[in-house]
């Protein structure tokens, strides 16, 4: 194609493989030919696969849906590094052009005692889904889309919110953890729905549920070191977490008042 | 759908975190004003004895031991609590390659629980050695006195407690280079404008805290020849 910086590199991959939960896992290594720098690390991935399903074995099973880096399915660790080296960025847009020829890769699941291994690089994270059930929504009424204008949230406000709503919940953050702690996580879904006035009828619920859900899920607690954020293809700021904690002394410290004050 | 669990504050991971950032705020100022006290031992055994004098012998010393003593095992019991839970979250899990990569993080974030347990050992020590140490007396001023300066002098001419005090005190400003700044953290009270002061800050903290216990044993150890 004219103007494309096009090239084939070749790679080793080292791969996890795991066939159930239950199963110990191994990694196997895979040699990949004349792979184009323009392709996305998942569809080098799709590659193996079709070789791995023409010579009859198991492909290599991993999460994967919208492909545009928004939908956060798909997440492993790339030599090390959640989502791969590359910074803000989800594994389905990183290229191989990130890569140099012969580099050797070891990919393996998230690991967590939270998210077991379902199958090779595919993990379960209910854990998420659970915490997000316990708290992690809004059930008042809101009606129709309004005027943006007629809604009492000023830009800086907005801004925040949206900034901690981007948080897309692949579990980059929990992988990255040497607690294997989802502060990140549930910091930026509480500190989203605490800046926007449809959040505030269960604001104080919410965090006492949600923190009390990811302790019962077995995550750690958080150290501060920072290894999250860093590995976040969504940025997520660990400012999010001092207001996870802002969020629950004062629900702590507030609640029953409050409570009694609506007449709830 | 499951039914709602609930959780008292101060057993859920973030009030743990709260407790840790309290007591670790109390013994951070703690170490502090101990060591820029303690200074006084560059000015004249007299001067040194008299302020320890002036600390121990006022009624002060007690609810001041007492929250100490009560920050102390709270910080202790609830890290030990942390770690587990942490310990248990990862799992037998580890990563074939090392998970920081080039998203780096600070080696003293890493390590807390390492240099805690040093600093848990050396806190020990350091109160058997000098709290319940050797009773000398002096008089001062026309006061009778417990002579702490002669048994610092002792001490510290020994090369083995120089080293000890030495390695102790550098991890207990690594300590503090990440536990000040955890402190804004724990407490909610810290946002992106701020964060870099902050950690700025902590570092500087653990730097001067360490510096300035350093130079005392040094101090003893290399003037005690000329006297």
């Amino acid at each position: 194609m004219a103007g494309s910086n096009s090239k084939k590199i070749n790679i080793t991959l080292k791969v996890w493989r795991q066939k159930s939960a239950k199963e110990a896992g191994q990694f196997m290594t895979y040699e990949m030919k004349e792979v184009s720098t323009d392709a996305s690390f998942l569809e080098a991935l799709d590659q193996l696969n079709e070789k791995l399903i023409t010579k009859g074995e198991d492909p290599v099973t991993f999460d994967h849906d919208c492909r545009e880096g928004i939908c956060g399915t798909c997440g492993f660790m790339i030599n090390g590094n959640a989502h791969g080296p590359q910074k803000s960025t989800t594994v389905c847009q990183l290229h191989m052009r990130t890569f140099s020829d012969g580099e050797t890769l070891t990919i393996e699941p998230w690991r967590a005692q939270a998210f077991p291994v379902i199958k090779d690089l595919m993990v379960d994270r209910s854990a998420f889904d659970r915490i997000i059930s316990s708290g992690g929504f809004v059930s008042v009424d809101t009606g129709n889309a309004q005027d943006a204008n007629c809604l009492p949230v000023s830009k800086p406000e907005a801004d925040a919110a949206f900034e901690s709503a981007a948080c897309i919940g692949c579990g980059a953050c929990v992988a990255s953890c040497k607690n294997a702690s989802a502060m990140l996580f549930v910091s930026a879904k509480v500190s989203h729905l605490a800046l926007l006035p449809q959040g505030q009828v269960e604001r104080n619920e919410r965090v006492d549920r949600m923190v009390a859900q990811m302790d019962e899920e077995g995550f750690g607690a958080c150290s501060t070191t920072g290894a999250c954020t860093a590995a976040c293809p969504k940025d997520i700021s660990l400012s999010n977490i001092a207001k996870l904690n802002r969020e629950l002394l004062f629900s702590t410290l507030l609640r029953r008042e409050a409570a009694e004050g609506d007449g709830v | 759908m499951s039914a709602t669990i609930e959780r008292p504050y101060l057993l859920t991971s973030v009030g743990k975190k709260m407790v840790m950032g309290i007591t670790g705020l109390i013994w951070a100022g703690f170490v502090f004003s101990h060591m820029a006290g303690n200074m006084l031992i560059l000015v004249s055994p007299e001067a040194y004895n008299t302020y320890g004098h002036m600390i121990t012998s006022g009624v002060i010393v007690y609810p001041a031991e007492f929250i100490l003593v009560l920050s102390f095992l709270l910080h202790v019991g609830c890290a030990v609590s942390l770690v587990r839970g942490n310990m248990s979250a990862r799992g037998g899990q580890r990563y074939a390659m090392p998970t920081n990569g080039e998203k780096a993080v600070t080696p003293a974030s890493k390590t807390m629980a390492i240099h805690g347990s040093l600093i848990l050992a050396f806190i020990i020590s350091h109160i058997a050695t000098f709290k319940y140490g050797i009773y000398y007396e002096t008089t001062a001023h026309g006061v009778v006195m417990r002579d702490l300066h002669r048994l610092v002098m002792e001490v510290f001419r020994q090369p083995g407690f120089l080293f000890w005090y030495l390695l102790c005190l550098i991890l207990l400003g690594f300590h503090l280079s990440h536990g000040v700044g955890s402190i804004f953290q724990s407490l909610g009270i810290r946002n992106d404008r701020m964060a870099p002061v902050i950690n700025k800050v902590s570092v500087l903290y653990g730097l001067i805290v360490a510096l300035g216990f350093i130079v005392q044993p040094l101090y003893v150890f290399f003037t005690l020849g000329n006297r």
